[in-house]
């Protein structure tokens, strides 16, 4: 199984996703530069970090005219794996491959901190390895982070299951103090309603290694690799 | 025919916009107590050739509807005149 990571101008993350996929987890790793047309055999497709076009307009929304986007467009509707960190989620939302849009925060910071998280949604590729209600501990780095959407498609998402995961305390809870930027909902990850597209702010692959004090994100790339393994 | 384009684009009255609200608290601070209310948009100037006015109309809905701004979050006019 091969995994391609797609790179943008201005995209700055893509080596910390290698480091976990192909670093750690040993699974033969990709960078796929924009202008190509096609994924070049990837079976996984993950859109990195980082500020893509310079953020201008909006985030998100010059990337998704990207030549390489009509490729993953494709993989998406075939039911191919995407997974979007970050910019890489704001990307798949302006591209309507999910739902909703990111906007500034509610405090007008860039935040870079560590969050709770807790995983709603475990059916996903990305996040078999952990169990509903299960609250994990990783960093978030954006100014654009606020997820908003119109009622319907908010509650069509919460009738689907389609939260992967909310901003929480380290009990779980929802508390507003917990809601780092104004999130409706709390939602920091989404995926469609097909579950082969995965959108997160926050950044999982930046709390893998043990020797890094905190390896809470492995498993949402050590439950795809083992899974994706399983069927290849 | 060249035509100019300036395209206004603006959030949702439904999305909160937290740089409008920092914009009104500086003016309050600044003794403008008066200001109830305020929205920071965008604006975008384009120059673009198109054969009749109808034709560079379309085109400027066209590209603000697909790029310049996103329907989930935001509404758009133009005004357009030959130049």
């Amino acid at each position: 199984m091969k995994i391609g990571i797609v790179v943008f101008p201005g995209t700055n993350r893509e080596r910390d996703v290698a480091q976990v996929t192909e670093g750690l987890l040993g699974c033969p790793t990709q960078f796929l530069w924009h202008q190509q047309t096609d994924l070049s055999d990837s079976d996984v497709v993950i859109l990195p970090g980082g500020f893509s076009y310079g953020d201008y307009l909006r985030c998100g929304a010059v990337a998704r005219f990207s030549p390489i986007m009509q490729a993953v467009r494709q993989h998406a509707e075939r039911g191919g794996y995407v997974l979007g960190i970050c910019n890489g989620f704001q990307v798949l939302t302006e591209a309507g491959l999910l739902p909703g849009a990111l906007v500034r925060n509610r405090d007008l910071k860039f935040i870079c901190d560590w969050v709770h998280l807790r995983l709603e949604n475990t059916r996903s590729l990305w996040t078999r390895g952990y169990h509903a209600g299960q609250v994990i501990y990783v960093p978030v780095a954006h100014g654009e982070g606020c997820y908003y959407a119109d009622p319907d498609t908010i509650q069509r998402l919460e009738d689907n299951q389609q939260v992967v995961v909310r901003y929480s305390d380290a009990q779980g809870e929802c508390p507003d103090a917990a809601n780092i930027n104004g999130s409706l909902n709390h939602i920091a990850g989404i995926c469609n309603q097909r579950g082969n597209v995965v959108g997160l702010m926050p950044h999982p692959e930046n709390a893998c290694d043990p020797a890094l004090g905190n390896s809470d994100g492995l498993k949402f790339f050590e439950g795809m690799v083992t899974e994706a393994l399983a069927f290849t | 025919m060249k035509f100019r384009a300036t395209v206004q684009i603006t959030l949702r009255p439904s999305v909160l916009d937290p740089q409008g609200v920092a914009v009104r608290a500086g003016l309050q601070q600044m003794g403008y107590a008066q200001v109830e209310e305020v929205r920071v948009g965008k604006y975008v100037q384009l120059e673009l050739e198109a054969e009749t006015e109808e034709q560079a109309r379309q085109q400027v809905d066209r590209i603000s509807d697909q790029l310049l701004a996103n329907p989930v979050i935001e509404n758009y006019h133009f005004d357009l005149v030959a130049v």
